[in-house]
C-alpha cells in the first residue's frame, strides 16, 4: 500500500441558515484555502472528489455546479459520490493507490436549511414499505434510542451529559455553530421532540462545506515540511454497511461499524484521538463501544455533529479535525468516523497517525 | 390436479407512493446581484477578475479561475446568435406554440452565451451569426427573473462573422 497523508484541512462556518450565499459561495473560499495551506497551486492536484447530495439541495446536478467554484478548466480529472465527503476521500484515497499521481482534492458541501432536513432524509429509506409511512430522522433515531434505554445499554442523563460536552468543547471550536455552557438537569426538564429525545440529543440543522488535501509518500513529507505540520498518515480505512431493512437489524449494535474498525486497525494501538460522527447523543455511546474505544480517548475535541452538522461535509470534517491534531502535534494517533444512512446503518472509519 | 401456476395470485405491478418535498433555495450573492439588475431592466454580468471573462447570467464564480466576481458589468441587450435549435416535438407542459427556436445568444460584451427564445423570425431563417436584440416585458411586470427577457429578435444587423463568435460556441 502506498502511504497517503492528510496534509491541510479547510472548513466554513456551520450556521443554522445561510440565505446569503449558495453552495458555490459557501464552498469556493474552503477549496482555496484547503489547497493554498496545502502549499500546492490548483494546476498539482492530480485527482478530484466531491461528496454532497441532490436531494439535500434541491437541484439536480448541483455538484456540477460546484465545480464553478473549484475550477475545473483546464479539463481536471473529477469524480464525485452522492454520499457524505468521507466516503470522497475513501475514493480518493483508493485512486491514489494507483500509483500515477501523488495528489487529491476532496470536498463536501451542503445546505441542510434549503428543505426540511428530517424529511429529506426520509428518502433513504426503503421505498416500498417504510419511506411511504414518512417516519423523519429523528423519530427513526428516536427507536434506536429507545432500544437502547430499553436494553440499558444507555440513560437519558448520560445522553444529556454528551451533549453538555460537546457544547462546551465546541467553544473553542470558530467554526461551530452550537457552542457554550449548559447544565444537564435543564436539558433534561426540556421536553422530548420524538420520545426519548430531546432537542439537545440533535444534530442542529446546518449549512456549510469543508476539503482536505491528501498527498502520497515524499509529496507529503516535503509539503507538511514546508507548512510546519505534522502529516497525517491514514494508515487504516475502512467502510461497510448493514441492512437498510431496520426491522432486520438489532439497533443497539452496529456491526459495519465495527467491522470497519477492526479492518482499519483502530484496535492496534492507543487512540488519543476519536472524531466521530454521532448525529445523535446515544449514538456516540454505541459507536464508542462499537469502535473499541476506551476511557483514555478523547471524544471529539471539536465538539462534534451535535455542535455543527452539515450534511454531506460533517463526516469529512471528522476526517479533517482528527488529522488536524496529528498536524498540530496534539495527537500521535487518532480515528476518524463518518455515518450515512438511518440509525448509523453506513459507517467509514479512518485511523491516522503522525511519523 | 390443480395446477399451481394458476392459482397464484395476480402479480401486483404497481403502487404509488407520493413524495412532495418543498425547498427555499438561496440564489446567491452574485444572482442576487444579478436579478436585482432584473428587477431594473438591466443586464448586469460579472467580470473574472484573472481571466477577464465577463459572466451573464454570474453565478458567483469564474469556473476556470476559481475566484468570485465581483466587478459588475452592464450589458447591452443586443447579442449574437451563436447555434439555435428549431423545437418541432409537443410536450406536456409547452409554453410556446410549435414550431419555436431556442437559441444560444451571446450579449455583446459578455464571454458566455445564454439560452433564450427567438421569436419575430421565420424559423428556417434562424442562423448561426445572426444579430438580435432583447423583447422585455412591461415594467409593471417585471420580476427577479431572466423570463423578463421575453425573447430575442432580429434586429436587423448584418451577421457577425464566425470568427468573432466562435470561441463563444
Amino acid at each position: 500500500m502506498r502511504e497517503i497523508a492528510v496534509v491541510s484541512f479547510a472548513q466554513a462556518h456551520s450556521v443554522r441558515r445561510d440565505i446569503v450565499h449558495n453552495e458555490v459561495e459557501i464552498l469556493m473560499p474552503v477549496v482555496a484555502e484547503a489547497v493554498s495551506s496545502s502549499g500546492l497551486t490548483r494546476d498539482r492536484i492530480g485527482f478530484t472528489v466531491s461528496g454532497s447530495c441532490d436531494y439535500l439541495a434541491g437541484v439536480p446536478f448541483s455538484f456540477v455546479m460546484a465545480l464553478d467554484g473549484v475550477g475545473a478548466w483546464p479539463p481536471i480529472e473529477e469524480s464525485h459520490v452522492e454520499m457524505d465527503g468521507a466516503w470522497a476521500m475513501a475514493e480518493a484515497w483508493t485512486r491514489l493507490q494507483h500509483g500515477d499521481i501523488d495528489t487529491a482534492l476532496v470536498f463536501g458541501f451542503g445546505k441542510s436549511s434549503v428543505g426540511e432536513l428530517p424529511d429529506v432524509l426520509t428518502l433513504q429509506l426503503d421505498p416500498y414499505m417504510v419511506a411511504p409511512l414518512w417516519p423523519d430522522s429523528i423519530s427513526v433515531a428516536a427507536l434506536q434510542a429507545r432500544a437502547m434505554l430499553d436494553a440499558g445499554l444507555c440513560t437519558e442523563r448520560e445522553m444529556a451529559e454528551i451533549a453538555v460536552r460537546s457544547r462546551r468543547d465546541a467553544k473553542s471550536n470558530p467554526f461551530a455553530q452550537l457552542a457554550g455552557d449548559f447544565s444537564v438537569d435543564k436539558l433534561l426538564a426540556d421536553r422530548c421532540i420524538s420520545s426519548p429525545l430531546r432537542r439537545h440529543d440533535c444534530a442542529p440543522i446546518s449549512d456549510g462545506a469543508s476539503a482536505v488535501v491528501l498527498a502520497a509518500g515524499d509529496v507529503a513529507r516535503a509539503l507538511c515540511e514546508k507548512s510546519g505540520r505534522a502529516p497525517a498518515w491514514i494508515r487504516g480505512l475502512d467502510h461497510r454497511v448493514d441492512s437498510q431493512a431496520l426491522g432486520g437489524r438489532d439497533l443497539t449494535t452496529c456491526p459495519s461499524a465495527r467491522l470497519a474498525a477492526l479492518k482499519a486497525g483502530v484496535g492496534d494501538g492507543p487512540v488519543d484521538v476519536a472524531e466521530i460522527y454521532a448525529p445523535f447523543t446515544h449514538q456516540e455511546i454505541l459507536l464508542r463501544r462499537e469502535l473499541g474505544l476506551g476511557a483514555s480517548t478523547r471524544i471529539n475535541p471539536s465538539g462534534g455533529a451535535l455542535a455543527a452538522n452539515p450534511v454531506m461535509a460533517a463526516g469529512l470534517i471528522r476526517i479533517g479535525e482528527a488529522a488536524a491534531a496529528i498536524h498540530r502535534g496534539e495527537a500521535k494517533r487518532a480515528v476518524a468516523h463518518a455515518t450515512s444512512g438511518p440509525c448509523l446503518q453506513q459507517n467509514l472509519v479512518c485511523v491516522l497517525e503522525g511519523e | 390436479m390443480s395446477d399451481p401456476v394458476r392459482e397464484l395470485p395476480t402479480p401486483l405491478k404497481m403502487i404509488t407512493t407520493p413524495i412532495s418535498l418543498d425547498y427555499t433555495i438561496t440564489p446567491g450573492e452574485a444572482p442576487t446581484r444579478f436579478l436585482k439588475g432584473m428587477m431594473e431592466g438591466r443586464i448586469l454580468g460579472e467580470r473574472c477578475p484573472k481571466c477577464l471573462k465577463v459572466y451573464m447570467p454570474p453565478r458567483g464564480s469564474c469556473a476556470t479561475c476559481a475566484i468570485p466576481t465581483r466587478e459588475q458589468v452592464e450589458l447591452s441587450s443586443t447579442g449574437t446568435v451563436t447555434t439555435f435549435c428549431v423545437v418541432n416535438l409537443p410536450f406536456y407542459g409547452q409554453a410556446v406554440e410549435i414550431p419555436y427556436v431556442c437559441a444560444s445568444v451571446v450579449l455583446d460584451g459578455a464571454d458566455l452565451p445564454f439560452f433564450c427564445l427567438l421569436a419575430e423570425c421565420p424559423v428556417e431563417e434562424v442562423r448561426m451569426g445572426m444579430r438580435v436584440e432583447a423583447v422585455w416585458c412591461e415594467p409593471s411586470e417585471r420580476k427577479p427573473s431572466l423570463e423578463n427577457i421575453r425573447y430575442m429578435r432580429p434586429n436587423g444587423e448584418p451577421d457577425a462573422s464566425y470568427e468573432s463568435f466562435k470561441e463563444h460556441l
